[in-house]
């Protein structure tokens, strides 16, 4: 009788053990909830392809041989944030995966944040080296005279030295009206650089980068405080440095500030355009500046914007830009749910055929589950920002399979056990301990596809990998606090251990076996001689291991 | 009553017994003949057939039509960019995919609202796409990265657990030809080769692992010791796990193709090409050759692996003359 009772208690104890799990995750969110925390749910949110909206993702686009900074494309992320929580859109997700930014935008953005979150422009600052109308010119009065002084080298970065006999030409040539830049081009840093205006309206030779957006820490428009302290009517852009950029700064402004125009002007580009090119009007060491000029309100705002949101520490393409539409994401939504129902109802039917009332176990395992992986998607939904994608319910589906192995394998050890001749109480006990290990090593592959694909792979893939990675988990879960125990549970009753035929476990009937007591093992006649007495040997052999063992227990339990 | 469950019966005490480790020549041959087919015919067809995603270009969906022309889309088109190629298909009852190559910015918008007038839709029920050319490949790359280490620490891990390497080698031997004989009915076939196809790829890996690791772990407990048995050789001791575990491996991918086969029967049906369907058709394929490659060459190999080994050439030799 003691046996009997510790294994009601043992199997008690998982199921409690299991109930506080699950009780355990739906209180904290309940109580998150309750208490005011606006993201706590249990409606587990759903990703773009079945709520509809548009998805962009970025590469980055680099010089070829240098190598994109994991930090580099982090600061990227949280600009664009930045920039597409200034348009007011809610619910937006951006994302890296490797190097590539995803952008989610519920519903259809308008084009102006499509516009903003695409121009992932790369700001610079080069100080000009010549300036003139954006036409086709000449330099000089007779003509094409040479710009370059002399063929020493160039000394600083505002030697006009720079300007090489081709780049010369090049800049002549530049008109501005004419498209003169590829998409996604990238200049070299450390050479000079021919280009027009964002507006069309001059064209510049602009020597090497002398800071990028990474030295710049902010940009606001205000208005110019007059000499005397008094705020006058006049806008302008104040610009802050970090200590390096200030450092930089300072610097520049030294040699630029002697000199005569255009090389006392300062340009800043965005993906290669000039949009503001100031003219140094001091030298200025304390790491802010002040662009003043023709600005109002309005067009100082929007050159803030630039300086700030444009500074960008890589430039990026667009990949992909993909538009769902919500009609066909809750079709999708709503095919998935099907074909997981009649995934569901197959596999309870198949197992009703295969395993008769002790369906009953399997159905029970999988609802189980199926909360689990229901509440725990709505946890990493709040706590992880977790969304549902098509290829994640695709995960899910297949883990029906997958789960429901873990009780076949089970029970077919169960079965084994019984063949052997072993009550069904013993059976359940003897078949656990070898079936756990199995159960243990096959999820533990499983996991380490998920794993492996999760952290190596990007996008769609991730999302798949994740469910598969997560029901794995709870499937071990299910299996050691609910399956186990019940089937402990179960295997008390009258019904189960009497071998009902119903009962999925009897064995009676069957033509090779019969248990025909404890420890016992009858043959049936009909086989052959030879093999009956290699399968009665094969059993005598594993009797002495495990049955002894599990007959004297038995004869405890009595 | 239950004849399976007879039938299993049966197949565990070894009265009925279907000797797979005997006949492995012929399911070696078989194997043979499938790998070259599955590289030859693919090879002969011209290759996969990529999807948009590795081709790049621009895609729309018009959802809720009530329209069923396909040459009004082609018409829709051509009135916003004249004789480019268009790819048309119906997905499902009321949704048509429209395939073009990349378009810019202002000509995708025309075409949208161009589709959405001819198909007399809302302009909202016209999803536009558009696909760099590197988007699939970018994908494939690091599924490829991925499926290499996955393989590398899959092998590590069964070593470890098993305590042997060859067990490794079987597994991995018949996981290489689940891979190429999915891929090639891919190819063969001509059925289109996306994102979501690679993922239900990547699947078959860890599900055909999987399947395997449970037919080994018998193997194991059969073979404990096996050398000092005077009943039975380790290539028997193989077979009977096989025969043992033959209801399992039938009943779990039963179990397991079920929930995929409602995927691919709604996903073909009802929603036409898209992430259900790709996913579930590669798993479907996957899930089958997976499940016929542990019992009828994993295992087999394995056996051959090992029996040659002198302590169960030894062993065998003696339970042979007691027999004989």
């Amino acid at each position: 009788m003691s046996e009997r009772n510790g294994i009601t208690k043992a199997a008690t104890k998982s199921l409690v053990w299991l109930l506080i799990l699950m009780f355990g995750i739906v209180g904290v969110i309940g109580l998150n909830k309750l208490f005011g925390e606006q993201k706590a749910t249990f409606v587990p949110n759903l990703a773009l392809d079945l709520s509809g909206g548009t998805q962009i993702i970025l590469t980055p686009v680099v010089e070829e041989g240098k190598q994109v900074l994991p930090e580099q494309v982090n600061q990227a992320v949280s600009i664009i944030r930045q920039r597409v929580d200034s348009t007011g859109v809610s619910e937006s997700q951006i994302n890296t995966s490797g190097n590539n930014i995803v952008v989610s935008i519920p519903g259809t953005p308008d084009k102006n944040t499509l516009a903003l979150i695409k121009s992932s422009a790369k700001l610079e600052f080069r100080a000009v080296l010549v300036a003139s109308a954006g036409t086709k010119t000449t330099v000089g009065k007779d003509g094409s005279k040479p710009i370059k002084t002399s063929t020493a080298k160039p000394t600083d970065k505002s030697d006009l030295n720079q300007v090489s006999a081709d780049l010369q030409k090049k800049y002549e040539k530049l008109d501005c009206a004419k498209s003169f830049r590829k998409p996604g081009q990238v200049d070299p840093e450390d050479k000079p650089l021919v280009t027009c205006s964002k507006d069309l309206t001059e064209k510049y030779i602009l020597g090497p980068v002398e800071l990028n957006g990474n030295d710049l820490s902010n940009a606001q428009a205000g208005t110019v405080t007059g000499a005397n302290g008094a705020v006058t009517n006049d806008w302008a852009v104040n610009l802050s440095f970090n200590a390096a950029g200030g450092d930089k700064f300072g610097t520049v402004t030294q040699r630029l500030f002697p000199l005569t125009e255009p090389r006392n002007r300062f340009a800043v580009t965005i993906d290669g355009y000039v949009i503001t090119a100031p003219t140094t009007q001091a030298v200025i060491t304390g790491g802010t500046a002040q662009i003043t000029g023709n600005f109002d309100q309005k067009s100082a705002s929007v050159l803030s914007d630039q300086l700030k949101y444009g500074a960008l520490p890589i430039s990026f393409t667009v990949q992909s830009q993909e538009n769902i539409s919500a009609t066909l994401g809750s079709e999708q939504l709503q095919a998935g749910l099907l074909a997981g129902l009649i995934g569901l109802i197959l596999v309870v039917g198949y197992s009703i055929f295969q395993y008769r009332s002790l369906a009953v176990l399997t159905v029970g395992s999988l609802t189980i589950a199926a909360i689990l992986t229901y509440i725990m998607i709505a946890l990493l939904t709040w706590r992880q920002d977790y969304r549902l994608s098509l290829s994640g319910i695709a995960g899910l589906i297949v883990a029906i399979g997958i789960t429901a192995d873990s009780f076949i394998v089970y029970f077919e050890r169960v079965r084994d056990e019984l063949r052997e001749g072993k009550p069904l109480n013993v059976a359940v006990e003897a078949g656990w301990n070898r079936a756990k290990r199995t159960i243990l090593v096959s999820d533990a592959v499983s996991l380490l596809a998920a794993g492996t694909l999760f952290v190596l792979t990007v996008g769609n893939v991730k999302g798949f990998a994740f469910t598969l990675g997560l029901t794995t988990l709870i499937d071990l879960a299910v299996v050691w606090l609910f399956t186990y125990p019940t089937f402990r549970l179960m295997a008390q009753t009258k019904f189960f251990s009497s071998g009902h035929k119903w009962s999925g476990l009897e064995l009676r009937e069957s033509t090779g076996f019969g248990y025909t007591g404890r420890g016992q093992f009858r043959v049936a006649p009909q086989v052959s001689s030879g093999k009956a007495a290699k399968a009665s040997k094969e059993a005598e052999r594993r009797q002495t291991i495990a049955e002894r063992k599990a007959s004297s227990t038995q004869e405890e339990t009595n | 009553m239950s004849r399976f469950s007879d039938f299993g019966n049966q197949l565990y005490s070894g009265e009925k017994s279907i000797d797979f480790i005997g006949r492995r020549k012929i399911f070696y041959t078989i194997a043979a003949v499938m790998l070259a087919l599955a590289v030859l015919i693919p090879a002969a067809r011209g290759g996969f057939n990529f999807g948009i995603e590795f081709r790049g270009g621009s895609e729309y969906r018009v959802s809720a039509s009530s329209v069923e022309s396909t040459t009004a889309a082609v018409d829709a088109v051509h009135s916003v960019k004249p004789e480019v190629q268009v790819n048309v298909t119906r997905i499902g009852n009321d949704t048509i995919r429209v395939q073009t190559p990349t378009l810019d910015e202002d000509q995708s918008e025309k075409v949208r609202l161009a589709l959405a007038k001819s198909y007399k839709v809302k302009d909202s029920d016209v999803a536009s796409s558009f696909i760099g050319p590197n988007w699939g490949a970018d994908i494939t790359n690091k599924a490829i990265s991925g499926l290499i280490t996955f393989v590398v620490l899959a092998a590590i891990l069964m070593a470890l657990y098993f305590r042997t390497l060859k067990m490794s080698a079987a597994a991995l031997l018949a996981l290489l030809h689940d891979l190429v004989i999915t891929a090639g009915i891919y190819g063969a076939l001509g059925f289109e080769v996306t994102p979501a196809a690679v993922i239900g790829f990547l699947t078959i890996l860890g599900y055909s692992l999987y399947d395997t690791v449970v037919v080994f772990d018998k193997i194991r407990e059969n073979t404990l010791e096996v050398e000092f048995s005077e009943t039975s050789t380790f290539a028997e001791r193989v077979n009977l796990a096989i025969n043992q575990t033959l209801v399992r491996s039938i009943n779990t991918s039963v179990v397991a193709v079920l929930p995929v086969a409602a995927i691919l029967f709604i996903g073909a049906f009802v929603l036409g090409a898209g992430t259900l369907r790709d996913i579930s058709l590669a798993l479907f394929i996957g899930i089958v050759v997976g499940t016929y490659s542990t019992i009828f060459i994993a295992a087999p190999f394995y056996s051959h692996l090992r029996e040659g080994e002198a302590k169960y050439v030894k062993a065998a030799k003696k339970v042979l003359a007691k027999r004989a």
